[in-house]
């Protein structure tokens, strides 16, 4: 790839190659950038996230670890706090678990126990899986645990552009910055300009406007979400959809703006409803705009129970486009009619396409 | 006055001093702890100073170091301010960390104390990085890593020995073996077999010392030192030593039971800093022991009072520094 790609040049990437661009260009712009991971150096490059880096950048700039998720997670901070910029990469979210002691003790504190003396720039890339049987263990998300930490900032990228500059931020960020990346938006393309432009670690950003319902989703919900929108506005229901982008730090202005006008929330989480993202952001629109809403806060999420491996058992299991286009459709009063005419058309659009896989070009790795 | 002894190791008087100095500051903390005014946990290291003092000789100020909730020692010993850490016991504005971290989260830059953390095994994987980050930036610094026995159930433990093996990465394991995880013995911990055991599994070398003989932990600690900085990688080492006081507090606590105190009286008698005045005493080098406490004590009652002076934290800085 040219070295000094003009920002405004864009080309249609797939978020995973946006992924891969932009960790080529932060090990090209600073050398203290080295990325961490299970698979990081393998063949198959985390998804193709990292492939061929470690044929550019050498084994000490794309270190292959072993299977010790909490040592080389701790390694990565105790680097960070002597300068570094390490970009950790654990192929599922689960496998971080085993080093969240790490990550909630003192990555996300370090500053502050150091009484700001103390700089943790620490990239975290967690991978989230879904569909053909992930199962139980390889699907959790989790946005929720992370963003519970103050310390931490946690991202959701729903785009290529945001899956590139996101890291970018995130690499060029003081901070432990952990990125949930759902594994089908690694599947998600569009333009995506060709120069190492970060996007902001701020909040919210607003992907197609309307007065009727405010919804806000993030990651791949960004994206049903967006199917939903675009049929919903077929059928005389326009749609304030926002990405949510950040979970920590957790900006509800642009939502409150939003529901200043429209008077009716739905939220849509990656992970369970249940204590999701989305109880957080009702509670804080329902503090502090109660007197603009008209009609009660909705939430949709993925329910109380893991989610199951067989296609049978998970197809439920998921919010998609034409669950949030009748939860739309209801909360602005349509009837019931016209409501159900939408979510038929979203099914019917996809029925070609099983619901355990992206799209039908999807053939792994998983 | 017995004539002084020309062979006596150079080294000893000012690592005794140095040995002494933490005994005096610890008993003080001690002594002190009743007035209520160091609001934290505090867990003294009074009997393991050789394993603190000797472990830091051969460390120079850009060097790291890593320590746990037992950290005074290890901050002291690699030369961390005391009014500093006496500020931040008292949870005072002037404390090394604000006052946001109390006597577990001890660190000071410029001597090159990295980080305390107080979660058992922790701060060990932080050393590796540590390392880590030198190797990269290819200078010759080394990162220690101060651990407990305890901290060898920790799965982390294991990780960090390996990584660093495989990396080749200039950091010693320094294991003080105080016996001890709280109340529990190693027997009913751990397997009977050396702890060096472990750290041969993963393919270090290892050394094990007297961890209250000074000048043979500080003797160990070089040829690791200069082992790592020679880019020949990790080394473990484990100290024998032992723990005199209570795991948390200002007190002695033989009388719950846990351990005997035949077992107790029997390293009061090997005390690091005892034994090692003998030793000077015995060649003519501490006829000014007295004077030496006076200044030492000196030292210490003038970092109490500025703790003491130092005004709190103001609240409302509670929530800076979240993010930098």
């Amino acid at each position: 790839m040219p070295e000094a790609a003009a920002a405004t040049d864009t080309r249609i990437l797939t978020a995973a190659e946006a992924i891969l661009e932009a960790t080529d260009q932060a090990l090209a712009a600073d050398p203290t950038v080295f990325v961490m991971g299970e698979g990081a150096a393998d063949p198959k490059g985390i998804f193709g996230t990292t492939a061929g880096l470690v044929d550019r950048w050498g084994p000490d700039r794309v270190m292959e670890m072993p299977l010790s998720e909490n040592a080389f997670t701790g390694v990565a901070i105790g680097a960070a706090l002597m300068g570094r910029r390490p970009i950790v990469i654990h192929q599922r979210v689960e496998f971080c678990l085993l080093a969240l002691e790490q990550l909630f003790g003192t990555a996300a504190k370090a500053h502050y126990v150091s009484n700001g003396r103390h700089k943790v720039p620490l990239t975290v890339r967690l991978v989230v899986g879904r569909g053909w049987g992930q199962g139980p263990q390889h699907g959790q998300s989790l946005e929720n645990l992370f963003a519970a930490v103050p310390g931490l900032k946690v991202a959701l990228p729903a785009d290529p552009v945001d899956a590139k500059g996101m890291l970018l931020a995130a690499v060029a960020d003081d901070n432990p910055v952990v990125i949930i990346e759902h594994r089908w938006v690694h599947y998600v393309s569009g333009p995506v300009p060709a120069g190492p432009v970060a996007t902001d670690l701020t909040g919210p950003k607003t992907l197609r406007r309307g007065d009727d319902v405010t919804v806000v989703a993030a990651s791949y919900m960004a994206a049903e979400a967006l199917r939903a929108a675009a049929a919903r506005a077929n059928a005389g229901v326009s749609v304030d959809l926002i990405d949510l982008r950040l979970a920590r730090p957790l900006n509800l202005e642009p939502i409150l703006e939003s529901v200043q006008r429209t008077g009716r929330l739905l939220t849509v989480d990656l992970g369970h409803k249940t204590l999701g993202l989305g109880a957080e952001i009702v509670a804080g629109v329902t503090e502090r705009a109660f007197g603009a809403l008209r009609a009660a806060p909705v939430r949709l999420g993925t329910p109380d129970h893991p989610v199951p491996s067989s296609r049978s058992l998970a197809e439920a299991f998921y919010a998609r486009a034409d669950h949030i286009a009748t939860a739309a459709g209801t909360l602005a009063g349509l009837p019931a009619e016209r409501v159900a005419a939408v979510a038929e058309a979203l099914i019917a659009e996809r029925r070609e396409v099983p619901f355990d896989v992206p799209h039908p070009a999807f053939k792994g790795p998983f | 006055m017995t004539a002084a002894n020309p062979d006596l190791d150079p080294r000893l008087r000012p690592l005794y001093v140095a040995m002494l100095r933490l005994r005096l500051i610890e008993e003080a903390i001690a002594e002190r702890y009743a007035g209520q005014d160091m609001r934290c946990p505090v867990h003294l290291s009074v009997g393991q100073e050789a394993a603190a003092v000797g472990a830091c000789a051969p460390l120079r100020p850009d060097d790291r170091i890593l320590s746990t909730h037992r950290c005074h020692g290890h901050y002291l010993a690699k030369g961390g301010d005391l009014t500093a850490m006496l500020g931040e016991i008292h949870g005072r504005a002037s404390g090394c960390c604000g006052g946001r971290g109390g006597s577990m989260h001890l660190f000071d830059d410029d001597a090159g104390v990295m980080a305390s953390v107080p979660i058992v095994g922790s701060s060990i994987p932080l050393a590796v990085g540590a390392a880590l980050a030198f190797k990269q930036a290819g200078d010759d610094r080394v990162a220690v890593a101060f651990l407990g026995d305890g901290s060898l159930e920790e799965g982390v433990a294991h990780e960090s020995l390996n990584l660093a093996a495989v990396q080749g990465l200039p950091v010693i394991f320094f294991v003080e073996n105080n016996l001890y995880s709280v109340y529990t013995p190693l027997a009913q911990r751990q397997p009977d077999r050396p702890l060096t055991a472990i750290g041969a599994a993963h393919g270090l070398p290892t050394a094990q010392v007297d961890g209250n003989a000074v000048l043979a932990v500080a003797d160990a600690m070089e040829t690791a030192v200069d082992r790592a900085r020679r880019g020949k990688g990790p080394t473990m080492i484990v100290a024998d030593t032992y723990r005199w006081r209570e795991h948390c507090g200002p007190n002695y606590d033989n009388d719950l039971g846990y351990r005997t105190e035949a077992e107790f009286l029997s390293w009061r008698d090997r005390c690091p800093v005892e034994t090692t005045a003998q030793t000077l005493h015995a060649a003519g080098q501490l006829d000014d022991d007295a004077i030496l406490r006076l200044t030492i004590r000196e030292e210490i009652d003038a970092a109490f009072t500025a703790a003491l002076a130092a005004p709190l934290p103001d609240p409302a800085t509670a929530g800076a520094h979240v993010h930098a």
